[in-house]
């Protein structure tokens, strides 16, 4: 059976940061790193809002005042690892049932003073149930997520 | 960026019945017979549903005693777990640069 390893997405990266300001950055700036076509609003995203506690929401703010509440803080454990829930369907509306909803787990680990590695588990996508027709939608489309996504890691080729 | 297959699979998800077949079975594996009570059409017409989607590779079937056992084929969240992988691509390297960022701002 492979199917478990087909329902986690794994990342890691290696930040020159200490862990306090990695973990910080992570929690506090989300909305500044966050692909910017993650939009359930209709109106443009003003701020992203990561609650910093346990029962807090992740939410994005549009700047006609209105809110999405997209994910909600399962673990708070600065500086070393936070999880939240993933409550985003396929269908790309907020799933207010929790048992269709997937996880995401964040681990910060000091490898020296000033260098912290940030390893990302996305994990039982699966609870989400089938989606493939607005998933095809939304990626495979030419003027869908490959175009905006071409364009989003355009912004950041200067000076890195 | 990942090729999401395969397009017939799209076109059979667009049969009411066949979209409601799949949810079920999302939720939970059924045999042939839970799903023709749990549905308003007769046995043979949802073996026929069964088949088509199982071609598709949309879901795949098991013995389990005397019952056949239906269930969500896990490569169908294969094309979502692209999605996500994406999307945590381009997050983790925004989320670098801010750290260079902020880290430079602060020396």
């Amino acid at each position: 059976m492979t199917q478990a390893a087909d329902t986690v997405v794994r990342r890691q990266i290696v930040v020159e940061a200490p862990i306090d300001r990695a973990f910080a950055v992570f929690t506090e700036r989300f909305g500044d790193f966050k692909p910017p076509e993650h939009n359930l609003l209709a109106a443009a995203i003003a701020e992203t809002v990561f609650e910093p506690k346990v029962g807090g929401h992740i939410y994005d703010r549009g700047v006609d005042g209105s809110e999405c509440r997209w994910a909600r803080v399962l673990v708070y454990e600065p500086p070393n690892r936070v999880v939240f829930s993933w409550d985003i369907s396929p269908q790309w509306q907020v799933e207010s049932e929790p048992d269709n909803t997937s996880e995401v787990e964040v681990r910060f680990t000091a490898e020296t003073p000033h260098r912290t590695r940030v390893e990302l588990e996305h994990r039982h996508i699966d609870r989400h149930g089938p989606g493939w027709q607005a998933v095809r939608d939304g990626v495979a489309h030419d003027q869908g997520w490959p175009l905006y996504l071409d364009r989003y890691a355009a912004l950041f080729d200067n000076g890195h | 960026m990942p090729t999401y297959q395969p397009a017939d699979g799209w076109e059979l998800l667009a049969d009411p019945t066949r979209r409601a077949i799949v949810e079920r079975l999302a939720q939970q594996p059924s045999a042939v017979g839970e799903l023709a009570r749990a549905f308003p059409i007769s046995r043979p017409a949802v073996s026929q549903h069964l088949k088509i989607l199982k071609e598709a590779g949309l879901i795949t079937d098991r013995a389990a005693g005397n019952r056949r056992v239906y269930r969500l084929n896990p490569a169908g969240v294969a094309a979502l777990r692209d999605q996500l992988e994406t999307f945590w691509n381009r997050a983790l390297e925004g989320y670098q640069d801010v750290v260079n960022d902020s880290t430079e701002e602060n020396q």
